[in-house]
């Protein structure tokens, strides 16, 4: 976890009305906390909203906050409750199409592997291509970021909200678990679907030339 | 030649491999299924690739986290600290 004696002090010089301590957590966490609202809300206006009503609710909370847990949960934790709040609210307002469905198939196409029945079945019949021989400049371009941020976008909302905190942000699973309120193995099932299509989506964009 | 000569892809098909892949990063696979997984792996140069390219993933990912992104308003909180603070 990050810093979290820090993060205590910091909370103890807040119930003290410290202004600084306050300024200190919002200059830590507000990327983080944005970054984690836009997987929930559409519009970055509205991620702005969620983060200010998030650093308000913790305010509120401070002075019953108990030190036991961690800072940076409870805070996340706040946050993840007022976006889901906000995104059902949204929801109702967008076109139905855009509710996309949760729909997740196999990490592979089934037709890249030898089919049943025959030898060799279930190994490769169309390998991967290795993209260790595509040019170091190519996986660092700016545009292979950008399909990334792209097919995360595309993601179901669980598997957005897994993948964002996990590969992005680099939180460790029981954070995660403890954010979002899911088990652990719910929380590998959707990193995995995510991961999964992330990695579709980016092998596709790299050869497609 | 026999089938045993190839036990680590019998023992683990590409298309089995592919759906374990998260369980195996994440060091959640059992001791033996480990194994499994790595024997399969010094086999299978497609399934190494594939590996290799989840982990690609995950390290432009975690690259996403450079980019910016949009600054919060602070003086409206701080308006509110004040506000608080007082209270």
């Amino acid at each position: 976890m990050l810093a979290p004696l820090e993060d205590l002090q910091l909370v103890e010089s807040l119930r003290r009305r410290d202004e600084a301590a306050f300024v200190a957590l919002v200059d830590r966490y507000s990327s983080s906390l944005t970054r984690l609202a836009l997987t929930f809300v559409q519009t970055a206006a509205v991620a702005d909203d969620v983060v200010q009503e998030t650093w308000l609710a913790v305010l509120e909370g401070i002075d019953r906050f108990e030190s036991r847990a961690s800072v940076k949960t409870w805070i996340f934790s706040i946050l993840a409750n007022i976006a889901r709040t906000r995104a059902v609210r949204e929801a109702r307002m967008l076109p139905f199409s855009s509710l996309a469905a949760e729909r997740d198939g196999e990490a592979v196409d089934a037709d890249r592997f030898v089919p049943e029945g025959q030898p060799w079945a279930g190994h490769w019949e169309s390998a991967p291509r290795s993209w260790a021989r595509l040019p170091e400049e190519r996986l660092a371009a700016r545009e292979t970021m950008s399909k990334v941020a792209a097919a995360i976008v595309a993601l179901p909302a669980s598997q957005r909200e897994v993948i964002t905190l996990r590969d992005v942000e680099g939180w460790s699973p029981k954070e995660v678990c403890n954010v979002l309120e899911i088990s652990e193995t719910n929380q590998r099932v959707l990193l995995h679907r995510a991961r999964t299509k992330v990695r579709r989506a980016l092998d596709e964009y790299l050869h497609d030339e | 030649m026999t089938n045993s000569d190839f036990s680590p892809l019998l023992d683990l098909t590409c298309r089995e491999l592919v759906e374990i892949v998260t369980d195996y990063l994440e060091g959640a696979l059992p001791a033996d299924e480990r194994a499994r997984f790595e024997q399969h792996l010094l086999a299978c140069p497609g399934c190494t690739s594939y590996v290799a390219q989840m982990r690609e993933t995950i390290r432009i990912a975690g690259r996403l986290r450079e980019k910016d992104v949009p600054v919060l308003a602070r003086e409206r909180l701080l308006d509110a600290f004040r506000e608080w603070s007082r209270a």
